[in-house]
């Protein structure tokens, strides 16, 4: 069991977890019809709680899952894997009657018409019923934290965001602030307010659907499971003092060292490459950086507008393509920039600190 | 001996005048009444009279934005309580809480509070994966959706401005990491990019002294200018805004034509 344990902390890192869980999450949307089987999912299931639950045997898991405040997030992250499956689930069957020229379950049952009351009051009345006993067998179960009295002077190691946050706080890790803190999360909102008026998709309003809306569904879950849910996991259960990443039964040192030797892509360009002092000037310095981010926002939209997207591109019109195109390409920068992290020791691609600048 | 049938206490009770008075249809027991029922009641009316199957199934909508509504009154009721308790002073906020936990009888309206938070940021993110999921932000209802977006923000907003009310340590450094960011604000926060261009001959426009997160904060650290201003935000100006947007929420979804179905 030591032996086990001590083989996932060693093995654990953020560059496991997050490849992992991208080809994962990959593999399910492409196997989904096999992924949503009832017994594929209960099987998963099964496993994953096992794993939870034996886990649970290890000090360090439980003192950190049992957290009073981490508590919410363990129900959250068995509650999104099964309204995965189930949303999921609903749209394969729909699909599967569709297929065969049958009308989806919400079509068959629109046309029939039902007294509210009793027929939603009694749900509705029931949910909040089950939300009431829920909430008083919390609230009875644990008790809220309170810590030592305000210090300024004192912080605690680690220092963390609520945890709603802690997704953000986690992109830290690989962006300046001003991207992970103010650019990303302004970029969610308006990313999520344009949704309905990118998608021209008319197919798949108002049933559960998964092949008349790939693209859309498949974006939409990278972008909250992957980039948004799993972060925030890492964030609470795996990131520990000074931001450090520890594995789930490794005990939080505060004086884990973790050897920093990134570097900017201008120092890999004039110092490795050329072989030349770095040039003085800014823009000199950093003009590769800076023609990168041009070519990867400006050139590759047009390109993928020329090539694999064109039918997209002929459908949206240039200003919705540019527009969706620029919230892709955002949300793509994230696990690019982990990677450049991981394989190259990457910091910033463009690092201008004269003027707080980093990319 | 042969009686009339007895009427239950209940049956009785629903003959009065005070029931009658207060409901004015009878037992929503056939269409005329079930219709009543919903148009003669101020919290019932929110619904139609009549809805298609399809959308009223819960395993259709979930019940998730049904269940945030009811967390987010739960929140009103024990926010309420918990004023009495509180002041929201650097002085007295945390030994308030203190009493709070160790003098009231039977107290887990905190707990409640707090538990209720978490599960509402839980339910209405949950929720906005249902409508997702099921298309329903398409036309008609984008600008319902966009409605949504907001509320989202504000649940957000209103979690995090409660987290430093118990003025611990846990609170105030989670505020400090969470409003560090604010900083970095392009232009506008004195360690964002462009700040320093916002300059007149040479004297800085953008510092720490005016910067976004010094309007946020009421000053350079999480202070006790910070309680005050989180705590107005908490207990009244989010909570109205929120109020007014669940009703606008609501007023679109009946407009929209209903909860979503194929067209
Ligand atoms: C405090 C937050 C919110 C509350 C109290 C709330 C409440 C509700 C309720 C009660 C419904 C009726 C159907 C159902 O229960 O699913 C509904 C529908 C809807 N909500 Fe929300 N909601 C909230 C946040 C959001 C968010 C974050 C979004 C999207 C980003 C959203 C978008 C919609 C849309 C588009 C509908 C119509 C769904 C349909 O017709 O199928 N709402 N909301």
């Amino acid at each position: 069991m030591d032996a086990l344990k001590n083989f996932i902390d060693t093995i654990s890192s953020p560059q496991l977890f997050i490849t992992a869980t991208i080809i994962g999450f990959f593999v399910v949307m492409h196997y989904v019809r096999f992924f949503t089987k009832t017994p594929v999912f209960l099987t998963f299931l099964g496993l994953f709680t096992t794993f939870f639950l034996v886990s649970l045997t290890d000090d360090h898991f439980r003192k950190i899952v049992t957290l009073p405040d981490n508590v919410p997030i363990v129900g959250m992250l068995f509650l999104i894997i099964f309204f995965t499956w189930f949303s999921l689930r609903k749209g394969v069957d729909n699909d599967i009657r569709t297929e065969k020229g049958e009308p989806t379950f919400e079509k068959s049952e629109a046309n029939e018409k039902l007294f509210v009351w009793p027929n939603l009051v009694y749900t509705e009345f029931l949910c909040m019923i089950l939300a009431t006993i829920v909430l008083l067998i919390w609230a009875l179960a644990l008790q809220a934290p309170l810590e030592e009295p305000a210090n300024p002077t004192i912080s605690p190691n680690p220092s963390k965001a609520p945890w709603y946050f802690l997704g953000l706080q986690e992109m830290l890790v690989y962006f300046d602030p001003w991207i992970a803190g103010v650019v990303l999360p302004v970029l969610i909102i308006v990313g999520l307010m344009a949704i309905p008026y990118l998608d021209k998709n008319k197919k798949g309003n108002g049933y559960y659907t998964f092949k008349e809306r790939k693209f859309a569904i498949v974006s939409f879950l990278f972008g909250f499971l992957v980039l948004w849910i799993f972060l925030i996991v890492i964030g609470t259960f795996l990131r520990g003092p000074n931001w450090n990443f520890f594995g789930p039964y490794e005990v939080w040192d505060v004086h884990k060292v973790v050897p920093s030797v990134n570097i900017n892509l201008s120092e890999i360009i004039f110092i490795k490459w050329f072989q030349t002092a770095m040039p003085r000037f800014w823009f000199t310095r950093e003009i590769f950086g800076i023609i990168l981010v041009f070519v990867y926002f400006g050139l590759i939209p047009i390109v993928l507008a020329k090539t694999l997207f064109k039918k997209f591109f002929m459908e949206m019109g240039a200003i919705r393509y540019g527009f969706l195109m620029m919230l892709l390409l955002t949300t793509v920068a994230l696990p690019i920039k982990m990677y450049l992290r991981w394989l190259f020791n990457i910091k910033y691609i463009v690092a201008i600190p004269e003027y707080f600048f980093n990319i | 001996m042969a009686t009339a049938p007895k009427k239950s206490l209940w049956e009785n009770f629903r003959q009065s005048q005070i029931w009658k008075s207060i409901f004015r249809h009878g037992k929503p027991t056939d269409k005329r009444n079930r219709s009543l029922v919903i148009l003669s009641n101020v919290f019932l009316h929110l619904h139609p009279v009549t809805a298609r199957k399809s959308g009223i199934r819960i395993s259709y909508t979930w019940c998730m934005g049904g269940l945030a509504f009811f967390i987010f009154l739960v929140e009103v009721i024990t926010g309420v309580l918990l004023m009495f308790y509180y002041r929201p002073t650097a002085e007295y906020a945390f030994s308030d809480i203190m009493a709070l936990r160790d003098h009231v009888p039977l107290g887990i309206m905190r707990e409640i509070h707090r538990w209720g938070a978490h599960a509402m940021v839980i339910a209405v993110w949950l929720h906005m994966f249902r409508v997702f999921m099921t298309g329903s932000y398409k036309p008609p209802r984008e600008f319902n959706w966009n409605i949504g977006v907001i509320l989202l923000v504000l649940t957000l907003l209103l979690s995090f401005t409660g987290y430093l009310l118990p003025w611990d340590q846990l609170a105030i450094w989670a505020i400090t990491v969470g409003s560090n960011m604010a900083r970095a604000t392009p232009f506008l926060g004195h360690e964002g990019p462009g700040a320093s261009f916002l300059n007149i001959a040479g004297v800085s426009l953008v510092h720490s002294g005016d910067d976004v997160r010094f309007a946020l904060l009421g000053g350079r650290f999480v202070g006790a200018a910070t309680l005050l201003r989180f705590y107005i935000l908490h207990c009244v100006a989010i909570p109205l805004a929120a109020a007014v947007l669940m009703a606008v929420h609501f007023w679109r979804i009946r407009k929209d034509g209903g909860i979503s179905t194929p067209v």
